[in-house]
């Protein structure tokens, strides 16, 4: 993790990735009024083009490379020692990429309905936060990356959302906040702190990360405050609740992207700042983080069988499945978090498209209310199928994506956290019962009056949900791709912490 | 060949892919030809294999082809790979031999269905995740294919899903092969853990070398014996299969009887080395479990009037003698019921489903009666289906469970005693069948007790697809037992072949009274068979006494009922309280936390107490965003 490398390319591809959404969002606001009929064909390019990026990456990326690749490293304000610190790793990689595809397809796919102008501009700025966030070092920058994301998500929710979108935006927004002002405090103390081995002021997380030396206790109180914010992000019970009421009223765009990648700015967090800044501490608080972990596996598996809104229960199963993520993470293994991090992906693409499949059932019924639909299989078998391939993938499907990252995390975390690892697996078990019943009383059974003229998928959202059906099937039959580019730097980030904590 | 091994789960998942595409072009009956040959191009390919292992020294028939890597990482190395060895050449066979008998007859049976070219698809996906299971060269690759086999199930019971029952049971089925697989699951974490491997060499290797103690063995086979339960439908999770008949009949002859439910009984005798050295209650549980699956759901047998019922039981209870086998340590008796067993209950389902296509879609046994004469064909094949799987010798059936019956004696007299009665049970309740469906009056347009009228119908033979697979069938249903005949070593052909794969754990009981007295036991056998034939005759054929059918049997001692009370009351209550609690407490602490900041962020803004550095850091914060709330404002509206 600290050797980044030396190979430079020249064109400064992790900056574009976050400054190309930002000027496309500021593009698009100015076409807005002036040149209507170009803002659309602006956000789809600059979106696009980020997509572009981000795939030139994943193939530029070396294989096999531990440290950070692409770094780019300027000069911010120089007398607090913060800098416009980019880098990208195995861990990030993967978010980086799934960021850069997703926002296009939610851009292109999905028809906001009203307010276009403003709805795209913050989208791209959603985009370009994201990105910031996944691939700063520089503990400020991660800040203010971490915290622009609420901006448009709130507006986001609020603007487009449905009938509880104001209360539930607030929620969002206040419960995030609250998380992350306590990592702004844990970040001014670790900065201050880590003065006194590093006898400079630095932001910089490498050189924190390798450098200082906390005492015990104040690393625990550092990790904890960190950690707090990761927790609420994630969500990890018991701080989720926001997560269902903002899945629930945020418009389609805004639910696959807060599940598809918003989620994972905890989980990332956690690895790349809450452990490595303080592995010690991250050992101390496992059995609690562990804990809570598998709590929120059965916990949101049981609520979201009881959840009579589809989106709810999706909403709930991420839950559930954020759960293993966090296991996985603290586990500490190779396969564990290698699994974690290609997890975090896997979850982005299948709960990301089945959000896709409710929202497109809401275009068309006007409702998500379970009981109000009905034998849809049979008039939209093509839909069906498709949402049964996604479905599948959820539950962990041996062949799907999902199976590939949750059964890395549990074995790789049954060494370390035997017994909890044996209570996730019952989350398991209880995934297969929540979705399959719901897609029973959904998509089985005779079509009622209201249901009979449900419109098979069209062609346009065949092609969207065929790239998401692309993923799932590739992934999980041939992970090692991912696999191969995520390990090496997983293992130096477990050295990094097997070193600390010896 | 052994090295294209790859070639027989491919051309059953190119047949479905094909069927995928352009099923709706090929139409009916063509994408059923398709996915025919597929499956039978398979068959000729695991038989060519077969010819070319037969002609290897016996320590060589081990062949593991490595496709490619699947989950490189670290100390863990899972290969997508694959096991051509006795064991799975066996496996093989009957799995691809019956599934293309039994495709050739759905051309027939699904003739006319709506979704014809759809079921085909499912049925070669099927295909190929079965034969993932049998040639997975480690526990993972046999996981894909039992999870995918679960898939098929589900998606080939709710094949009518507009029927609600179907619905239910699709479901149903899948989750509770879910619980099983949370064993297989924790089996694969253990088996990891202590060996450090997943490939099925490794791990009966570490059991031969004693690298891998007792105790972590017995935990491995229990669990993964836990998933045998789910998928082989044992007790207590049998409880999917009966309501998986909701299937059409060819998938309940395939799926429900032939190959997927014996998944159970290949996986614990694949691991058979660790169930040796596991401690000695293990296999113990396992023949107890089993003996009390084959007596329980003979008992139900014998009062269900629904044809598919009968064998669905029938079925269970089967299962639980190929477990009552594997707990004796006879494994290759387990494996020859296992087949015998394929061909002589995918007759009977076939047949059934026959009966029920002549029929016209009537399946309560009451109405039925005399169709012997207006299907003699069906009637002739069923009947030997029936003698197959009473007993009687020389039909495939009799010197299989003769063979359990004698390794369970040698284990256990008392479980021999359950066996033989289960024994009874069975011939009395397959009589009693072919009575009400092929002998007696013809009861089809009784409506005596019916309260809807329904039309005349007129019962008629099937089409010659249809009847083609059923007399294969009963060929293989006559012969199979020459497999494996008791009179010499020499005989003991399936033995020999699978002597590599279990040898080492087989139960030797050549020195026992049993085994001394194979003779007497293979009588009483047939004595026992004959009887409980006669019993039946004299009871439904003759009338001789007036039979019993307690309420208690065919409701199946009200296990299903009491579980789904015990799941939609409690169960229910139990989540829906978890679901409230999230809602009112988990959230609602939550909510109060915000008002009651509201209000403490109103008396401090006035005291200014030791808050203030926090308040600060919220107005600051909040300043900040208010001003980027105004200059994106001022930019974008």
């Amino acid at each position: 993790m600290i050797a980044a490398s030396t190979e430079v390319l020249s064109f400064p591809i992790l900056s574009a990735l976050v400054i190309l959404p930002l000027v496309g969002a500021i593009v698009v606001s100015l076409l807005g009024k002036t040149r209507p009929e170009w803002m659309k064909l602006a956000a789809m390019t600059s979106s696009v083009a980020t997509g572009a990026f981000s795939l030139w990456l994943l193939g530029e990326f070396k294989t096999g490379e531990a440290g950070f690749q692409f770094v780019s490293q300027h000069v911010w304000i120089s007398q607090w020692g913060i800098s416009w610190h980019l880098g990208v790793d195995g861990i990030s990689l993967f978010l980086v990429v799934l960021t850069g595809i997703l926002f296009p397809l939610v851009i292109v796919g999905i028809d906001p309905h009203h307010n276009e102008t403003s709805y795209f501009a913050w989208m791209l700025l959603l985009q370009a936060g994201v990105m910031g966030s996944f691939l700063a070092l520089d503990l400020f920058l991660f800040f203010v990356m971490f915290e622009i994301v609420l901006v448009p998500m709130y507006f986001l929710i609020g603007g487009w959302g449905y009938d509880q979108r104001v209360y539930a935006a607030m929620k969002f927004f206040l419960y995030t906040m609250t998380g992350s002002a306590f990592m702004l405090v844990g970040i001014i103390a670790t900065v201050s702190l880590a003065r006194r081995d590093l006898g400079i002021v630095t932001f910089d997380l490498i050189k924190i990360a390798e450098g200082a030396n906390f005492s015990t206790n104040a690393a625990r109180w550092l990790f904890v405050s960190f950690a707090i914010a990761f927790a609420v992000k994630v969500p990890l019970f018991p701080f989720h609740t926001w997560l269902p009421d903002a899945h629930t009223q945020a418009p389609t765009g805004g639910s696959v992207i807060l599940a598809g990648v918003l989620l994972k700015m905890g989980t990332y967090g956690f690895l790349r700042f809450g452990i490595y800044l303080f592995p010690e501490a991250a050992m101390w608080a496992r059995p609690t983080l562990f804990t809570l972990a598998v709590i929120g596996i059965i916990y949101g598996a049981i609520a979201a069988t009881m959840q009579r809104d589809l989106k709810r229960l999706v909403a709930y199963s991420s839950v559930a499945h954020l759960g293993f993520i966090v296991l996985g993470t603290f586990a500490l293994s190779s396969q564990a978090v290698t699994g974690a991090v290609m997890q975090m992906v896997n979850h982005g693409v299948s709960t990301g498209a089945l959000f896709l499949l409710v929202g497109m059932i809401y275009e068309r019924r006007h409702t998500r209310e379970i009981a109000e639909l009905r034998g849809i299989q049979h008039v939209a078998p093509i839909f069906a199928g498709v949402f049964t391939v996604v479905m599948l993938s959820s539950i962990g499907l041996p062949g799907l994506n999902g199976f590939v990252g949750e059964f890395l995390i549990l074995i790789g975390s049954f060494g370390a956290a035997r017994w909890w690892t044996v209570v996730a697996t019952v989350g398991v078990v209880l995934a297969a019962l929540y979705l399959l019943w719901a897609y029973q009383r959904v998509f089985h059974g005779e079509p009622d009056e209201a249901n009979a003229s449900f419109k098979e998928i069209t062609a346009k959202e065949g092609m969207l949900m065929a790239v998401f059906v692309a993923i799932i099937v590739f992934t999980g039959i041939y992970p090692k791709p991912m696999l191969e580019r995520i390990e090496p730097s997983v293992n130096s980030f477990i050295e990094h912490v097997e070193g600390k904590t010896k | 060949m052994l090295s294209l091994i790859w070639l027989i789960p491919l051309l059953p998942l190119a047949g479905a892919v094909l069927n995928l595409v352009l099923g709706r072009k090929f139409g009916d009956p063509r994408s059923g030809w398709v996915a025919t040959l597929a499956t039978g191009g398979a068959f000729l390919i695991t038989v060519l294999v077969y010819f070319e292992m037969l002609g290897l020294e016996a320590e060589e028939r081990t062949h593991v082809e490595v496709l490619f890597s699947w989950l490189p990482l670290g100390s863990l190395q899972v290969d997508f790979a694959l096991l051509a060895d006795p064991l799975s050449i066996v496996m093989a066979l009957f799995v691809t031999g019956i599934s293309t008998l039994i495709h050739l007859y759905a051309i027939g049976y699904m003739h006319g269905d709506a979704k014809f070219s759809k079921f085909f698809l499912y049925l070669n996906l099927f295909v190929f995740s079965m034969l993932m299971l049998v040639l997975g060269e480690n526990l993972l690759v046999t996981f894909l294919g039992w999870e995918g086999v679960g898939a098929c199930s589900y998606f080939l019971i709710s094949f009518w899903h507009t029927r609600d029952s179907a619905a239910v049971a699709g479901k149903k089925a899948f989750v509770t092969n879910r619980i099983g697989d949370f064993g297989v699951m924790t089996a694969m974490f253990l088996a990891f853990s202590s060996v450090g491997s997943l490939s099925y060499g490794a791990i009966n290797e570490a059991a031969h070398s004693g690298e891998l103690a007792s105790v972590t063995a017995t935990a491995i086979a229990m669990l993964l014996f836990v998933g045998a339960c789910g998928k082989s439908a044992q007790l207590p999770l049998y409880l999917w299969l009966p309501d998986a008949m909701e299937g059409p009949t060819p998938v309940s002859a395939l799926i429900h009887a032939a190959t997927m439910v014996t998944s159970g009984v290949f996986l614990m005798t694949r691991m058979n080395p660790v169930l040796h050295i596991s401690f000695e209650w293990a296999p113990t549980v396992i023949a107890v479990v089993g003996a009390a699956t084959a007596l329980y759901a003979a008992t139900i047998a014998v009062a269900q009037n629904d044809i598919k019922k009968v064998l669905a039981y029938s079925t269970v209870s089967q299962l639980g003698f190929m477990f009552l086998a594997i707990g004796s340590g006879a494994y290759v008796a387990a494996i020859f019921h296992m087949v015998t067993h394929a061909f002589f209950k995918a007759l009977l389902f076939l047949g059934s489903g026959s009966v029920i296509h002549g029929m016209h879609h009537q399946q309560d046994m009451r109405r039925m009666g005399a169709l012997r004469k207006v299907m003699p064909i069906t009637g002739f094949t069923f009947i030997i289906g029936w003698l197959a799987i009473a007993g009687v010798p020389p039909f495939a059936g009799f010197w299989s469970k003769d063979e359990i019956l004698l390794y369970v004696f040698a284990k256990s007299p008392a479980l021999y005693v359950v066996g033989i009665v289960t024994a009874l049970l069975t011939a009395y309740y397959m009589t009693r069948q072919v009575i009400m469906v092929f002998y007696g009056e013809a009861r089809w347009n009784d409506h005596s007790d019916e309260h809807g009228a329904h039309g005349d119908i007129t019962p008629h033979e099937s089409p010659r697809v249809m009847l083609i697979p059923l007399l294969v069938l009963s060929v293989l249903s006559i012969l199979g037992g020459a497999m494996q005949l008791p009179f010499s070593k020499k005989l003991h052909f399936l033995e020999h072949w699978l002597a590599p794969v279990v040898e080492e754990s087989e139960a030797y009981i050549g020195k026992t009274w049993a085994y001394q007295n194979k003779y007497l036991l293979l009588l009483l056998a047939v004595v026992v068979a004959v009887t409980g034939i006669l019993i039946a005759i004299a009871g439904y054929g003759k009338a001789r006494f007036k039979v019993v059918e307690p309420k208690i049997l065919e409701q199946a001692w009200n296990y299903d009922a009491t579980v789904s009370r015990v799941v939609a009351g409690p169960g229910a209550t139990a989540f829906n309280l978890v679901s409230w609690i999230d809602a009112n407490i988990v959230d609602g602490i939550v909510n109060g936390v915000g008002e009651s900041i509201r209000g403490i962020a109103g008396s401090v803004r006035r005291v200014q107490s030791g808050f203030v550095r926090t308040y600060a850091l919220l107005i600051s914060l909040g300043a900040v965003l208010v001003l980027a709330w105004f200059l994106l404002r001022g930019v974008l509206l």
